[in-house]
């Protein structure tokens, strides 16, 4: 066994056991962890295949952003977690008998396959030789070109999803002081400020 | 030698984990919510794997638009758990009902 097939199993054990322990743990804090675990385990499996620049995304963007954000969220709100996972046990017969027969579906495609004739001739972006150009900058020059509108198009998908995030949790708060800038800006001397002239022993 | 069938194995398998997590925590959101990205992941690994080993690669571009649409729905997802959370106090889906026509 080379040592490229050494990793391949390890990461493919690290990413299968993150993953199975994200859905049994009992702490959701736990849960993430281990889906970080599974992420880390891909991010491997696909610097194996070549892949360099959608690893880093993947570390980058999921276990950097997305966790990071799961984890905020499940410590943020206090839930009793203990409750939530009261029915577990009740729906484990039903959970593994789905997922028992979608393996078998699934086991049924291993069947003997190959490549179609014409896949080669039907590539729409043959990868370049890795010595001559890398895996970032061919995907860039694909993007960037072939796939422009497309990246645009994703960049506004997250714009729209930031924006209806922030919508969604903007909360305006009525029961505290806020400072307001316009009407601090717009106040008028004439009407701020008023002189009286106190006669000695009487007061206002 | 590792092939493309171990790696449409393992993704496979990834699949149904998070098939198996959604039904496993019906109640909890948050678990919920991170099954459908280990399904994604496993959707990722199988784009990956193809785009490789045929020497494409459009896959890997595609993987980018998944992970894309993949973030955006983790935020807003999560956005929605914690405005619902702060008028109910609870995220259990059950009580999800109020729309109930």
């Amino acid at each position: 066994m080379s040592v490229a097939d050494f990793a391949f199993y390890v990461f493919a054990l690290t990413t299968l056991g993150g993953g199975l322990f994200t859905v049994v743990a009992r702490n959701p804090v736990h849960s993430v962890l281990w889906l970080i675990t599974a992420f880390i385990g891909a991010t491997g499996l696909f610097v194996l295949l070549g892949a360099e620049f959608v690893a880093m995304l993947l570390m980058i963007v999921y276990v950097g952003a997305v966790a990071v954000l799961f984890l905020f969220v499940v410590m943020m709100l206090d839930v009793d977690f203990a409750e939530l996972k009261a029915g577990m046990a009740k729906y484990v017969p039903i959970a593994l008998l789905i997922g028992v027969v979608l393996l078998m579906q699934m086991g049924m495609i291993f069947g003997a396959w190959q490549f179609a004739d014409g896949a080669e001739a039907a590539r729409a972006a043959v990868t370049p030789d890795m010595t001559e150009v890398e895996n970032t900058a061919a995907l860039g020059q694909l993007i960037y070109d072939d796939y422009i509108l497309l990246f645009q198009l994703a960049g506004l998908i997250l714009l729209v999803s930031m924006i209806g995030a922030i919508t969604l949790t903007l909360r305006h708060r009525k029961d505290i002081k806020r400072q307001n800038v316009i009407a601090q800006m717009h106040r008028d001397p004439a009407k701020a400020l008023e002189m009286i002239d106190v006669k000695p022993g009487q007061g206002l | 030698m590792v092939g493309l069938e171990h790696y449409l194995g393992l993704a496979g398998a990834l699949f149904v984990i998070g098939i198996f997590g959604l039904f496993l925590n019906r109640k909890n959101v948050i678990i919920l919510l991170m099954s459908i990205e280990l399904m994604l992941l496993s959707v990722n690994i199988n784009l990956v794997a193809f785009s490789s080993f045929l020497g494409d690669l459009v896959g890997q571009v595609f993987t980018l638009f998944v992970l894309t649409v993949a973030a955006a729905e983790a935020a807003i997802g999560l956005a929605i758990l914690v405005s619902f959370f702060r008028n109910r106090g609870t995220i259990a889906v059950e009580d999800v009902n109020v729309m109930k026509g």
